[in-house]
């Protein structure tokens, strides 16, 4: 945890947030392996309060290489930026694994941005459906998108926090062994839904623990 | 009779709502903590326990490699494996290894489902 999430999340928020992330991010995990018929691995998810700096430096340390990502806003009593992110070289390998591996290079180059753009969409739409359901909130998603960049391109996106430059973040790194896939669901909120989340969390902590009569 | 519960979760949070679930539906149990396969195993062979709770995506080695291990420990033992993450690989290993596959979130009615059906096993073992 950062110095950031230690003042802004109590342990137990961080816990909670933790926990929806990964019941969101597990739900999203199977509907991709339905997707590319392959067993997904997913490793434990980290979730942090970082300066948007320190977001872009996460992720420039773990990926060297140009990125895809595919992007979606969401907007409710919190709003913010979803993004799946897998290394450029991989996202033809992500598509031949959906579209069956039967198609030529051609086609499957034809399909990239469509396949990318439903994946993402189905990937995401699954992880925070799972979380603003266990929220008891809706949220609104708007139409996946497409980018192409790094690290700093997807953190820096227009436009920018209004309430200063400190954003959840948080990785969750899946892979598909067999086919030599991997990628990351970052999320990223600003100051105004971070304090909206808390409110959210100590209520879904209340639900979790307390028994009903009390 | 009461019996007692294992439940595994690096989250304190999902520890603390399958305690509640617990207390719900077996007031009279009692039941042992652990937020990782490490704690897990070190308070198995210090401390009884007749069903587990096992959460599947941990750090260290997950819920189905620890399922293993305590089944090894203890063979007869009811388990479950509690995770979003329902792929079939998953939810067909916990089968292979004897544990039962439980969605989360944990609701009290799988729950239940799962320790009646404990329950019942342990009182036969016991016949």
């Amino acid at each position: 945890m950062t110095a950031g999430s230690a003042e802004l999340l109590s342990e137990l928020q961080l816990d909670a947030l933790t926990e929806l992330v990964n019941i969101g991010v597990s739900r999203a995990a199977s509907s991709l392996r339905e997707m590319v018929g392959s067993q997904v691995h997913l490793s434990v998810p980290n979730v942090s309060l970082e300066s948007r700096a320190g977001a872009i430096a996460i992720l420039a340390e773990r990926e060297i290489s140009n990125l895809v990502a595919v992007h979606q806003v969401f907007e409710g009593d919190i709003t913010g930026r979803a993004l799946l992110i897998f290394p450029e070289t991989k996202s033809l390998e992500l598509v031949r694994a959906i579209t069956g591996g039967d198609l030529p290079l051609e086609d499957i180059i034809e399909l990239e941005q469509e396949a990318l753009a439903e994946t993402g969409n189905i990937l995401l739409n699954s992880c925070l459906a799972t979380i603003a359901n266990m929220l008891q909130r809706s949220l609104k998603m708007s139409l996946p998108e497409v980018l192409r960049g790094n690290a700093a391109t997807f953190f820096s996106l227009a436009p920018p926090p209004e309430a200063g430059d400190v954003v959840m973040f948080l990785y969750i790194n899946f892979a598909v062994r067999e086919r030599d896939i991997s990628g990351y669901i970052a999320m990223i909120m600003d100051l105004p839904s971070l304090t909206a989340l808390t409110h959210l969390l100590d209520d879904f902590i209340r639900r979790a623990t307390l028994n009903d009569s009390a | 009779m009461p019996y007692k519960l294992l439940i595994v979760d690096d989250s304190k949070l999902a520890r603390m709502s399958a305690a509640k679930a617990l207390n719900t539906l077996y007031p009279d149990w009692s039941r042992i903590e652990a937020a990782n396969a490490d704690e897990a195993l070190s308070l198995a062979k210090q401390t009884a326990f007749d069903v587990a709770l096992l959460d599947f995506n941990m750090p260290g080695r997950d819920g189905l490699e620890l399922a293993a291990e305590l089944l090894a420990l203890h063979p007869s033992t009811p388990l479950a494996v509690v995770s979003a993450n329902h792929q079939q690989e998953i939810v067909g290993r916990a089968r292979e290894i004897g544990a039962v596959f439980l969605m989360k979130p944990l609701n009290e009615q799988a729950l239940s489902a799962f320790l009646q059906d404990a329950v019942r096993r342990l009182e036969q073992a016991k016949a």
